[in-house]
């Protein structure tokens, strides 16, 4: 019986959803994980949501809620946000998928946008960015610039979206320096710059020169100024503010024009439930500036990496690959599948060290 | 000149007004902050207060307020006994994580079997889970005097692990992807935990933490249990002397507030989170330790107190989605209640006196 109360609370604000519409007024609404300050994975979602409230004016209204917790939170922060009147709400971690999926259920009227997950409804959609393009352009700078032949990556959680960059930076890492290796700590969180931090020094100390993240702070960039000759990529945002320090180049997380268009789709009424999986080539991952630590020669082979998967031509991962335990992967010239890659779950040969689990 | 004097006893009608004066204290200094913000102060404190209790959509945030209290009133009763006795657990997380994962590991181990069994032998290897982990603090405390503070503390630390290599490993959902966390126990009827009223946000987790209050209060004042635990408290010499065996009250009150933290986290883990995932704990048994003192380690408080706690999260969220305040402001604003409740307690032990202090 109060299911049905739910339910015509549901439509009810649905109906105010509608009426807002009379007034040519769309409501989006973001779930974040961290804090729209984090300088990285949040700060750009929220650079997208503020680029569809420039781009449509006052016809689109947005609303956020930030540092919403992976689980039980989750659920009723976005069913508030539906009560609320959202006629389109984009979910932006991957802690989100089954919450997302659940007030889905619920109101069926409602479009979800899910970010970085698999599963889908007539109203769910996915998307995600083909961060393992960027990957490889870093690992290839970090396996030319290191000196120590120690690259230290700081990884959050053992997903298959995290091995995946730790595969696609070591591939293109070992490849232009056969002796590098990798030292990859796992932290178990988004966004902790205590941690992050804290990871990033015991790395260096034991001897890393460049230190990738799979986390959303600036921290390990602070951390790492203060040593010589340490070198880092700002994560998910420019983090321009380092490239006086150790920043030497970045990988960007571009959703606006995403955002945008799938804000125009729901006003158009055009809106379809679809898995987008975007890289380089649509402008989704972007590679930051290189600063003038890295030599003349080396830029341009990285601009060459990017312009090549830019165009299609090449793919990071483009077989001979061998797992983790020497068996056979991908064959010469064979290239990666995308549900291979979305459910990545082992290293390849040459990753030391285990994958948690 | 204002001088605080000693109460000779603590004031029992301040101990009940300086709640509500520091939620009104609370709201005052929280709408200041509010209107420095840009925000309009009393439009927020209405969002926060008054709409998820009698608001247009009350009707789902006063089921949400249960299923939030619930885990945080379970796990505070438990850990009040132990205060009130000076036994002090602040692991409450760690069993609450370590009940979620033997009972949804046990329910798991089952899958898809239909049997009404499944779920009140989940509920026992939460309890079980919970009561062995909060055993390690306990047994170490009374065969070689560690402190049971530290290692409890710590203990969290291993079972996040424990957790975290649970939801890769052990009990990842095969049909999963690759990706970690448990099957959603949505999918697995006999296993979940749901809204027995459909909306009320009532569910078993809620139930037994009514019972927990219920079950506390007559322990606390009819039992002899409730006598030793407050003799021990409050005169541990006496206690000795009254032939309360220190032994058997650290392991009992480490035993009860471990194994109610476990349930708590085996509820919770079947029903509104739905899975074992890595950062499935969001720090319930440390809310609980607020709430436990906020509610002045009595059942009735804590019971109070765990609903306050639950609205100003709930409340919390709605101004940041509705108002675009930022979740830094509100969690200002919850530690500004904590403060002024604290602050309030002064009064319950001393009064004010204006004038000149007496020369002591």
């Amino acid at each position: 019986m109060k299911m049905k109360t739910l339910l015509t609370g549901a439509a009810f604000a649905l109906g105010l959803a509608g009426a807002a519409m009379a007034q040519d007024k769309t409501k989006v609404g973001f779930i974040y994980v961290g804090p729209i300050g984090d300088g990285g994975w949040t700060y750009e979602h929220d650079q997208g949501r503020l680029a569809v409230e420039e781009h449509f004016g006052d016809s689109v209204e947005t609303v956020y809620q930030e540092s919403v917790p992976e689980g039980a939170d989750a659920e009723r922060a976005i069913t508030q946000m539906a009560l609320g009147g959202a006629d389109l709400i984009f979910t932006t971690s991957f802690g989100y998928m089954d919450p997302t999926v659940a007030v889905a259920e619920k109101f069926p009227d409602v479009k979800f946008e899910h970010a970085t997950g698999y599963k889908r409804a007539d109203n769910v959609s996915t998307y995600s960015a083909r961060f393992y393009e960027g990957r490889a352009v870093q690992g290839h700078i970090a396996g030319k610039m290191t000196k120590t032949n120690k690259v230290g990556y700081i990884a959050s959680f053992p997903i298959p979206e995290v091995i995946r960059g730790i595969n696609s930076a070591y591939l293109h890492a070992s490849r232009v320096n056969p002796d590098v290796e990798f030292n990859v700590i796992w932290v178990y969180t988004w966004f902790d710059p205590a941690k992050e931090a804290d990871a990033a020094t015991a790395l260096i100390e034991q001897g890393a020169d460049v230190i990738l993240q799979h986390t959303d702070s600036t921290a390990p960039l602070a951390a790492a100024e203060g040593f010589d000759g340490v070198i880092g990529f700002g994560q998910a945002s420019d983090m321009a503010e380092y490239k006086d320090g150790p920043r030497v180049s970045s990988i960007i997380d571009n959703w606006a024009p995403y955002y945008i268009a799938r804000t125009q789709a729901v006003i158009d009424g055009s809106w379809e439930s679809v898995d987008t999986w975007d890289g380089i080539s649509t402008g989704m991952v972007e590679l930051g500036e290189m600063t003038d630590k890295v030599p003349a020669e080396l830029q341009a082979e990285a601009n060459a990496l990017i312009e090549a998967m830019r165009s299609g031509e090449y793919h990071p991962f483009t077989g001979p690959i061998n797992k983790q335990d020497g068996s056979a992967w991908l064959a010469e010239g064979e290239v990666a599948d995308d549900g291979t890659l979305a459910g990545m779950n082992f290293y390849i040969e040459g990753v030391t060290g285990d994958i948690p689990g | 000149m204002i001088s605080l004097i000693q109460r000779p006893e603590p004031s029992r009608a301040w101990s009940l007004a300086t709640p509500l004066l520091a939620v009104l204290v609370t709201m005052i200094a929280g709408g200041i902050m509010f209107a420095a913000l840009g925000k309009n102060p009393v439009e927020a404190i209405k969002v926060i207060f008054y709409d998820p209790i009698l608001g247009e959509f009350a009707f789902y945030y006063r089921g949400q307020l249960l299923v939030k209290a619930a885990p945080l009133i379970l796990i505070a009763i438990g850990l009040s006994l132990g205060f009130r006795a000076g036994i002090w657990n602040i692991g409450a997380e760690g069993q609450y994580i370590i009940g979620a994962v033997v009972g949804a590991g046990l329910g798991l181990a089952f899958f898809p079997l239909d049997a009404w069994w499944i779920y009140p032998l989940m509920v026992f290897g939460g309890a079980l889970g919970g009561f062995l982990w909060a055993m390690i603090p306990g047994v170490l405390r009374v065969a070689f005097n560690t402190n049971e503070i530290l290692v409890s503390l710590l203990l969290v630390y291993v079972a996040e692990n424990i957790l975290a290599s649970m939801s890769t490993g052990l009990l990842q959902n095969p049909d999963g992807q690759g990706f970690p966390g448990s099957r959603n126990f949505r999918d697995f009827p006999a296993a979940y935990n749901p809204e027995l009223i459909a909306g009320t946000g009532m569910h078993w987790g809620v139930v037994a933490a009514f019972i927990a209050v219920i079950f506390a209060y007559i322990v606390l004042a009819r039992h002899i249990l409730g006598f030793q635990i407050r003799l021990t408290g409050e005169a541990p010499r006496a206690a000795r002397f009254a032939g309360v065996n220190p032994t058997r009250l650290v392991l009992l009150c480490f035993g009860i507030s471990g194994a109610l933290a476990g349930m708590a986290g085996l509820f919770e883990v079947s029903g509104p989170a739905g899975q074992i995932s890595i950062d499935f704990n969001v720090g319930y048994g440390f809310t609980a330790i607020i709430v436990a003192f906020l509610g002045r380690l009595h059942p009735i408080g804590i019971l109070l107190a765990g609903l306050l706690m639950a609205l100003t999260y709930i409340g919390g969220e709605a101004a940041q989605a509705q108002l675009g305040l930022p979740a830094a402001a509100i969690q200002a604003f919850q530690g500004m209640l904590l403060f002024f409740l604290l602050a309030g307690d002064v009064l319950t032990n001393y009064r004010i006196r204006f004038g000149r202090a007496e020369a002591a």
